[in-house]
């Protein structure tokens, strides 16, 4: 990473939580990782409650719908780390490469429910152009997507919007496909607390 | 309602923490690295790119603003505002947005309709 302190400014509890880590999931810690660990108080713990909250909290949309989500927004914002993390989790949440795949490669095309591809047009919209209007709202109302589900959605890309700029800007390492794997599982076992 | 007021209270604190309490860069700074405003080279250049274009960040971007007189902690701390601040805009515009699709009005008027 960019700054050295976000490799090794930690104190000893926390240097021992990484070797821990390390062990159990046989992967380096991940950047992702190490940036909410580092001064936590700072960001780290205030942004993993409302992380959490966002991609694990109660919402119409699945655990498997919010992951694709956040794949999908990074992919907009081109950040190699989040499309690789939230690709790897969204493929084991819903047990469906192709459906992953599919969306990523394009969303107009892919087999999926009307309401979710309607919500990522306007996911779409407003992470590549940073702005949407009352008419794509609008469209997404249409496509009988509800009022609680669209704050739900932004609430993902809210998160996404935020961590992929940081995850590009820190210039976090981009690991092979069994690290996103290994944070795949954690992701799902544990959340983002 | 509850679990959103949840969510929303969850980011207020974020930013509120981000902005109004203690840290090695100045509230000032702080608050115009969220807003991308007010910012003299070489951090100007730095912030902007977090804010708008994130994937060109270099590290020779970074080092010109630690050669400036910034500590890696003051830019770790206006690197996460910049980032905040910008997904925030967005995240108001889509809600107001939102707003004037479901009522015909901006969040923001609704405060001003209220009865006497």
């Amino acid at each position: 990473m960019r700054l050295k302190i976000l490799n090794s400014g930690y104190g000893f509890g926390t240097k021992v939580l990484f070797a821990f880590i390390h062990a159990v999931s046989r992967q380096p810690v991940p950047d992702a990782a190490k940036l909410v660990f580092y001064r936590p108080d700072f960001y780290g713990a205030p942004m993993k409650e409302f992380t959490h909250e966002a991609m694990r909290g109660p919402s119409a949309w699945s655990v498997g719908d919010r992951e694709l989500m956040a794949a999908f927004v990074s992919k907009m914002n081109e950040c190699e780390f989040c499309i690789g993390a939230h690709t790897a989790t969204a493929v084991r949440a819903y047990h469906d490469k192709a459906k992953v795949s599919a969306v990523l490669s394009d969303l107009e095309t892919a087999s999926i429910e009307e309401p979710l591809r309607a919500t990522l047009r306007m996911l779409r919209k407003l992470t590549r152009e940073h702005a949407v209007n009352a008419d794509d709202m609008r469209a997404v109302l249409a496509a009988s997507v509800s009022r609680e589900q669209i704050e739900d959605a932004l609430a993902v890309c809210l998160a996404f919007n935020t961590t992929d700029r940081l995850a590009d800007a820190f210039g976090f390492f981009v690991p092979g496909p069994k690290a996103f794997e290994a944070g795949a599982k954690f992701l799902l076992r544990r959340g983002y607390r | 309602m509850l679990t959103e007021d949840k969510k929303r209270t969850a980011y207020t604190a974020v930013v509120t923490r981000v902005l109004e309490g203690d840290g090695r860069a100045s509230r000032a700074g702080r608050r115009a690295a969220f807003d991308n405003a007010r910012l003299a080279e070489p951090l100007r250049t730095l912030i902007d790119k977090v804010a708008k274009h994130p994937t060109r960040v270099t590290n020779e971007d970074v080092a010109a603003v630690k050669a400036s007189g910034e500590s890696e902690d003051q830019i770790f701390e206006l690197v996460i505002c910049a980032a905040i601040g910008q997904a925030t805009r967005q995240y108001e515009t889509a809600l107001d947005a939102l707003a004037l699709a479901m009522t015909g009005k901006k969040r923001s008027e609704h405060a001003s309709e209220d009865p006497q």
